[in-house]
C-alpha cells in the first residue's frame, strides 16, 4: 500500500512539473526558443505573488490573479525588447541571452529578496487531505494536478480553436508564409511569451504554496520542465503532462528507496527515455 | 600565375614573437612575484583554458554546452579519489583527471548527441547534474560536504622540495607556484593544440559543420566524427583543468566542483564578451572579466548581475564580441585561420596550380 501511495504522490507531483513545463513547451513549439531563464521566471513570479500577498493582504490565489496580468506584460516586453532581436537560424544568441538573463534574475532576486527561503501560506489547505479509497491524498497536490490539466486543456483549446491559436500554428510552421497572410510574427511571438508567463504565474503559485523557495532554485525547475518536455515529445502539450508525471513518479519512488536518490532518479528516468525513445513518447513536431 | 594558400599574416608573426616573450616572462615570474599575484595569474590561466575549450565546442563546433562543470568536477574527483584512496602523488594524478573526464565524456556525448541545438545544451546540464548528485554519494571523498586534500600528500608532492629551496618559500606557496606553471603548460598546449587543429583539414571541417551541416556532409565531411573528436578532447582538457584547480585549492565539494556558475556561466561570459569563434576572443574576455571581478569584488551579487547584463548587451549589439568588433575594423588577426589565396612571388612556397 505504501507503494501505491508513493506512486500517487509522484503522479500528483508530476502535475507541478507539467505546470513548470507547459510555458516552456508553448514557447518552444511556436518559435523554437528554449528559454533558459524559464525556471528563474517562475521564481520571480513566486516573489511577485509573495509581494502582493504581503502588501495587499490577499490570499495567494487572489494574489496570483493580480500577478498574472503583470507577468503577461513582462513576458510581452521581454519578447519585444530582447528575445525578438536574437531569434534566427543561429541558436547561439537566444541560448546565451536567456542564460545571461537567468544569472541576472537569480542574483537580482538574491540582492533584493536575500537568500532566505520563503513560502506562500495557504492556511489549512497545506495540510488538508482527502481519503481516496485506501490512500490519503493531499488537497493541495490534487489541486495542482487539476490545475495542470486545466492549463494544458486551455492551451490546447487556444491553439486549436482560436484566431490567436491559428496564428501560433501558422507561425510555427512557416513564419515567412504566415507573414504573407497578414500575421505579424513578432507580435505572435510576444503573445506566446506573454501567455507562457501567465502559465508561469500559475506554476509559481503552486511552487510557493507546496514548498519553500529561494532565489537559487530556478535552474533545477528549468531542468525538470525541460525533462518533461523531452520525455513527452516536442510540441505535444499532453505529452508534456505525461513527461511531468514520469519525472514525478521516478522522483518519489527514488526518494522512497533513499532520500538522497530522489532528484537523481528523476534525471535517470529522463536519460533512459532519451536512450530508448530519443524523440519522446508522444512526438508531434518534427525538429 | 601561381598561387599559394596562406594563413599567416604580419600581425600573426608579431603576435607569435610577443607570445614567446610573454611566455618566457611568465615562466620566470614566480622568482619575483608575490603569492597573491601568482594565485591571480593561476586563476586567469585556468579560466582561459576552460574558455578556449568551451569556445572550440560552441564557437567552432556549434555545440553549446552548459555542462562543462561535469568535466571539471569529474577531473577534480578523480584526482582526490586517486590521492586519498590509492595514495597516488597529486601531480601524476592530474593525468587521471584527464582520463576520467575523457571516460565520462564518452557516455555523455552518446546521450547529448541524440539532441540538437538548445536541447543539446540542456542535456549537457542534466548530465552534469547527474554527475554532481552521484559524486555527492561517494562517502570516501567526503560525500555531500566534501573534503580536503590530505596534508601529507600536499606536502610531499613532487617538485615541492626543489621549488621550496629554489625560491625560498613555504610549502603552500610552492604548491601555488607548481600549479601556476602547470596551468601555463596547459594553456600553451591548449592554445597551440586548438590553433593547430583549426589550421588543419579538421578545423575547416569543423567550421563547415557549424555553418551548414547538410552542405558540409554533401562535400564529404564526416560531421559525426569531427564532433566526437572535439567533444572528447574538450572533456579531457577540461578534466585536467578541473583537477589542477582543485589541487591548487586543496579542497573539494560536489557543489563547488560541479558549479554551473563558476565553470560554465563565467566561462561563457568570458567567451561571449571577448568574441566567440576566435582564439583571441577568450584572451580579451578573460582580461575584461578579471578587471570586472577585481572592481566589483565588494559588491556581492552585483558582480554577476553586471557581468550577465554585459553578456546580454554584447550578444544583442555586438554578437561577435569585443575582439570581433575590433577585428572587423582593423582586420588584425593574431591567430589567423582564414585561408587566403595569394599570388606567388617567391620560390619555395607550397604551390597550387
Amino acid at each position: 500500500m505504501i507503494w501505491l501511495d508513493t506512486v500517487i504522490q509522484g503522479i500528483l507531483l508530476g502535475g507541478l512539473y507539467a505546470l513548470f513545463a507547459a510555458g516552456l513547451s508553448l514557447v518552444f513549439g511556436i518559435m523554437r526558443l528554449v528559454n533558459l531563464a524559464h525556471g528563474d521566471l517562475i521564481v520571480l513570479a513566486a516573489y511577485l505573488i509573495l509581494i502582493i500577498v504581503t502588501a495587499l493582504g490577499l490570499s495567494p490565489f487572489t494574489a496570483a490573479l493580480v500577478a498574472a496580468p503583470i507577468m503577461f506584460a513582462a513576458g510581452w516586453t521581454l519578447q519585444r525588447v530582447v528575445l525578438n532581436h536574437v531569434l534566427g537560424d543561429d541558436i547561439l544568441p537566444p541560448l546565451l541571452v536567456t542564460f545571461g538573463l537567468s544569472i541576472v534574475l537569480q542574483n537580482a532576486l538574491l540582492e533584493t529578496a536575500s537568500a532566505d527561503s520563503r513560502r506562500l501560506s495557504v492556511g489549512g489547505l497545506e495540510t488538508a487531505s482527502l481519503a481516496l479509497g485506501p490512500v490519503n491524498v493531499g488537497v493541495l497536490p490534487l489541486l495542482t494536478f487539476a490545475s495542470a490539466v486545466a492549463v494544458i486543456f486551455a492551451l490546447s483549446h487556444i491553439i486549436r480553436h482560436t484566431r490567436l491559436g491559428r496564428a501560433f500554428r501558422a507561425t510555427s510552421d512557416d513564419p515567412a508564409a504566415a507573414e504573407l497572410m497578414g500575421v505579424r510574427p513578432r507580435r505572435v511571438f510576444a503573445a506566446a511569451t506573454a501567455l507562457a508567463m501567465v502559465v508561469v504565474t500559475v506554476a509559481a503559485l503552486y511552487l510557493g504554496a507546496r514548498a519553500n523557495f529561494d532565489p537559487a532554485i530556478g535552474p533545477a525547475r528549468l531542468i525538470y520542465a525541460f525533462e518533461a518536455v523531452i520525455i513527452g515529445g516536442l510540441g505535444s502539450l499532453w505529452g508534456t503532462l505525461l513527461g511531468g508525471v514520469i519525472i514525478g513518479v521516478a522522483q518519489t519512488v527514488g526518494g522512497a528507496l533513499n532520500p538522497e536518490w530522489q532528484i537523481l532518479a528523476g534525471h535517470l528516468a529522463f536519460l533512459v527515455v532519451l536512450l530508448l525513445r530519443p524523440r519522446g513518447l508522444l512526438p508531434r513536431a518534427v525538429d | 600565375m601561381r598561387y599559394a594558400v596562406r594563413t599567416r599574416t604580419r600581425a600573426s608573426r608579431v603576435a607569435g614573437v610577443v607570445a614567446v616573450v610573454l611566455l618566457a616572462v611568465a615562466v620566470v615570474l614566480p622568482a619575483f612575484a608575490g603569492r597573491a599575484l601568482v594565485q591571480d595569474l593561476f586563476f586567469i590561466l585556468t579560466m582561459l583554458v576552460l574558455a578556449q575549450w568551451w569556445n572550440l565546442l560552441a564557437g567552432y563546433g556549434g555545440m553549446v554546452s552548459i555542462g562543462q562543470q561535469a568535466f571539471v568536477g569529474v577531473g577534480a574527483y578523480a584526482l582526490f579519489g586517486a590521492v586519498i584512496l590509492w595514495g597516488v602523488d597529486p601531480l601524476p594524478a592530474l593525468l587521471l583527471s584527464g582520463l576520467a573526464a575523457l571516460a565520462f565524456a564518452v557516455p555523455a556525448a552518446f546521450f547529448a548527441f541524440r539532441l540538437q541545438g538548445a536541447y543539446f545544451a540542456v542535456a549537457t546540464w542534466v548530465i552534469a547534474e547527474v554527475a554532481r548528485l552521484s559524486f555527492a554519494q561517494w562517502k570516501q571523498v567526503g560525500g555531500g560536504t566534501g573534503t580536503s586534500l590530505p596534508r601529507d600528500a600536499a606536502k610531499n608532492m613532487w617538485l615541492v622540495e626543489p621549488v621550496k629551496s629554489l625560491f625560498d618559500v613555504k610549502t603552500s606557496a610552492a604548491r601555488d607556484i607548481i600549479a601556476y606553471w602547470l596551468a601555463l603548460v596547459l594553456l600553451v598546449v591548449t592554445v597551440g593544440g586548438i590553433y593547430w587543429l583549426l589550421r588543419r583539414r579538421h578545423g575547416l571541417a569543423l567550421a563547415a559543420v557549424r555553418d551548414n551541416l547538410e552542405a558540409a556532409r554533401s562535400v564529404g565531411v564526416d560531421a559525426g566524427a569531427v564532433r566526437w573528436i572535439v567533444f572528447l578532447a574538450a572533456g579531457f582538457a577540461t578534466g585536467i583543468a578541473g583537477g589542477l584547480i582543485h589541487l591548487q585549492n586543496a579542497r573539494i565539494s560536489p557543489d563547488a566542483a560541479f558549479s554551473v556558475i563558476d565553470w560554465t556561466a563565467l566561462v561563457i561570459f568570458i567567451v561571449v564578451i571577448g568574441g566567440i569563434g576566435t582564439i583571441e576572443g577568450p584572451v580579451v574576455g578573460v582580461i575584461v572579466f578579471f578587471v570586472l571581478r577585481s572592481l566589483l569584488a565588494d559588491f556581492g551579487a552585483w558582480y554577476l548581475i553586471i557581468l550577465g547584463m554585459i553578456g546580454i548587451a554584447v550578444m544583442l549589439f555586438a554578437p561577435r564580441g569585443l575582439w570581433g568588433f575590433l577585428g572587423d575594423r582593423t582586420g588584425v588577426q593574431l591567430f589567423p585561420v582564414r585561408r587566403r589565396l595569394v599570388p606567388l612571388v617567391r620560390r619555395g612556397q607550397r604551390r597550387i596550380q
